[in-house]
């Protein structure tokens, strides 16, 4: 389909024939037009201008893939034992040697990262979409609202979380999804806090004068005007509590409170590690640590090239 | 400052109440006592009777109302599994605890410090990038693992290393069995501990305290002392450094409510009696007194520390109060 040229348009009698754009800008060169850069776009441009917060993400991106793929990039089983195998330290068949039931290392780590994993970023979607709810509720409404929820959020901030999560488990049952929902349940309070500051401010603001003006809904002002604004601090805390759950969850499960066998996680590798060390297989408290470690200090950089993102101000510290 | 502090005494009592009321219900739902009686062939009645022992047969608000009467009069139960008073138990565990808090505690604020002070002034020189390098893989580290490190490179490994009849720190309890008191055996116990409840905090404390040095640094009144002449070092640490603490001391104060949880992890590995190694061994052993009576007055600890956070919060920067 070809369509006419744009000149040869006649609106109706009585109208000037439609000028193309270009001629109708004031003989400007184009290449000296102000590009429009939208805030998106402006984020994008300076979070990858922050090196280690790439390295990180890409580190991040390969560590998911690798224990998500643990099946085609290690040729053991993580659950296969093989108990007549007297337990090796690392060496050209096992990479990280294998435990006591004769078990591939590598193979145990990977697989069990992918627990860490799901909890971790489930966690931190679901605690931060209530934080952000609970704060934004509270912020925009102010009055009794904003009383009743802050101080709902005071009472949350002054449990003793890793004992709370112990109790709370030996009733609901060690598993994955109970361990996400506590977990949320007790990260989503800085959430809820940092949100309500920022939505106090940002209520006043023009923007949101007018869109209530224009009739717009408590509800669409939020979600649509508010939330978008404020989206930077929402990501940061989201990767704060990425971190904080698998450290939690790692604890918890050290301690035995974790999800049970033949399931595994970082913590619960470590746990089992505990008493070689100082022996001849001490080798086994290296590999889940690191996966750990490695883990969270991605996460941690890439939050803090999201916050160099968000707000230029920062970056000079 | 009055108004301000009974405001905030008044605000915590009904915040400890309710925080306390909620982990009674949890533990009630949680935990039920009368297990074991209930799948013997004793029958209804005995469970009846190990339900009016323990009163489930009241509201839980009741019990609640049961349990804060007698704890207050020092009446916490008894454990189910050592036998002993709960009220007793808990003493012997706090004074552990407390040692290692203590300890933990000083040692973060001075080191943390320290490391922020100097990294702000010497902003990006070598040893800035090394600290903040270094807070950065605490701040990530579990302490758990960092635990198992510390046992594996600096108590066993020296050992096998120089051939030693002992090793220079020691990884089980706070005292050789037998001996007692403030001596080199004491601090040999209690130096792994402490550094392994403390790691994350030095880490993300300094990295405060570096940030709110650096804000204090480069607003006017510091330029302007520096262009009257005032000394470098006075500059810094009496002009700089003393407003910096104020959120610093806020930090450390609420952390240290916070450090209660942590002390399970540390307890545990390397086996010291105190609140945290209790909470853990009740909880193997669903000993139901324990657990309320230790999460009540951890949630407690909690409050009463975020008190203080409040009160010094007024104290140090008078524009709080007045708000």
């Amino acid at each position: 389909m070809t369509l006419p040229p744009e000149t040869d348009q006649y609106r109706g009698p009585g109208t000037d024939p439609v000028l193309p754009a270009h001629e109708i800008e004031l003989g400007l060169d184009s290449g000296f037009a102000p590009e429009p850069v939208s805030q998106w776009k402006l984020f994008r441009r300076r979070f990858f201008r922050h090196r280690v917060a790439l390295v990180a993400l890409a580190g991040l991106i390969l560590i998911t893939i690798a224990c998500f793929a643990v099946h085609w990039i290690v040729p053991f089983d993580p659950n296969k034992q093989d108990l007549l195998a007297t337990p090796t330290g690392p060496n050209g068949t096992h990479l990280l040697g294998t435990d006591e039931l004769g078990r591939d290392q590598l193979a145990r780590i990977l697989s069990a990262g992918q627990l860490s994993l799901k909890i971790g970023f489930s966690v931190a979607i679901l605690s931060v979409a209530f934080g952000t709810m609970i704060g934004a509720l509270a912020g925009f409404f102010g009055r009794w609202t904003d009383q009743g929820l802050m101080r709902l959020t005071d009472l949350f901030l002054v449990v003793p979380e890793l004992a709370i999560l112990a109790v709370a488990l030996e009733y609901w049952g060690h598993t994955g999804l109970v361990i996400i929902l506590v977990l949320s349940a007790l990260f989503w309070m800085p959430v809820a806090r940092v949100v309500r500051g920022q939505v106090l401010s940002i209520r006043e603001k023009e923007f949101v004068e007018a869109a209530r003006a224009a009739g717009a809904s408590p509800t669409r002002i939020i979600v649509r005007h508010i939330v978008p604004n404020i989206i930077g601090p929402i990501m940061v805390n989201m990767t704060l509590a990425v971190t904080a759950a698998i450290i939690t969850e790692s604890t918890l499960s050290f301690l035995g409170f974790g999800v049970q066998p033949p399931q595994t996680s970082w913590g619960q590798m470590l746990s089992d590690a505990e008493g070689y060390v100082g022996t001849s297989k001490s080798y086994l408290i290296y590999g889940p640590g690191i996966a750990i470690l490695l883990t969270v200090l991605c996460v941690n950089f890439i939050g803090d090239g999201l916050r160099d993102a968000f707000d230029p101000q920062s970056e000079k510290h | 400052m009055l108004t301000y502090t009974l405001r905030r005494v008044l605000y915590a009592i009904p915040v400890l109440l309710v925080a306390t009321f909620m982990l009674f219900w949890l533990v009630r739902v949680a935990y039920d006592p009368c297990t074991k009686l209930r799948s013997t062939r004793e029958g209804a009645a005995a469970v009846a009777r190990c339900e009016k022992n323990f009163g489930l047969d009241e509201p839980v608000p009741v019990q609640y109302a049961n349990w804060l009467t007698d704890a207050l009069q020092g009446d916490l139960g008894t454990s189910s599994r050592t036998g002993q008073p709960v009220s007793e138990m808990l003493p012997t565990a706090m004074w552990n605890t407390v040692q290692l808090m203590f300890f933990g505690t000083v040692l973060s604020i001075f080191l943390a410090l320290f490391l922020g002070v100097y990294s702000a002034v010497r902003q990006y020189s070598v040893a800035d990038y090394t600290f903040t390098a270094l807070a950065f893989i605490g701040i990530a580290m579990p302490p758990f693992w960092f635990g198992l490190l510390a046992q594996q490179y600096l108590a066993v490994g020296p050992k096998d290393w120089f051939h030693l009849q002992e090793p220079i720190f020691y990884i089980v309890g706070l005292h050789t069995p037998g001996t007692t008191g403030f001596n080199m055996d004491y601090l040999r116990h209690l130096a792994l501990p402490v550094l392994t409840l403390t790691v994350q905090s030095i880490a993300s404390w300094s990295r405060f305290q570096r940030t709110s040095m650096l804000d204090v640094l480069s607003t006017d009144y510091i330029r302007t002392a520096r262009a009257k002449g005032v000394p470098r070092r006075r500059v810094v640490w009496s002009h700089a450094a003393r407003n910096a603490l104020i959120p610093f001391v806020t930090v450390v104060a609420l952390d240290t409510g916070a450090l209660f949880g942590g002390l399970i992890i540390t307890e545990k590995i390397f086996s010291i009696p105190g609140m945290g190694r209790l909470f853990y061994d009740s909880l193997v052993a669903g000993d139901v007194n324990v657990i309320v009576a230790w999460l009540i007055i951890t949630a407690s600890l909690i409050i009463l520390f975020n008190l203080i956070a409040d009160l010094l919060y007024g104290v140090l920067d008078p524009r709080v109060r007045l708000s």
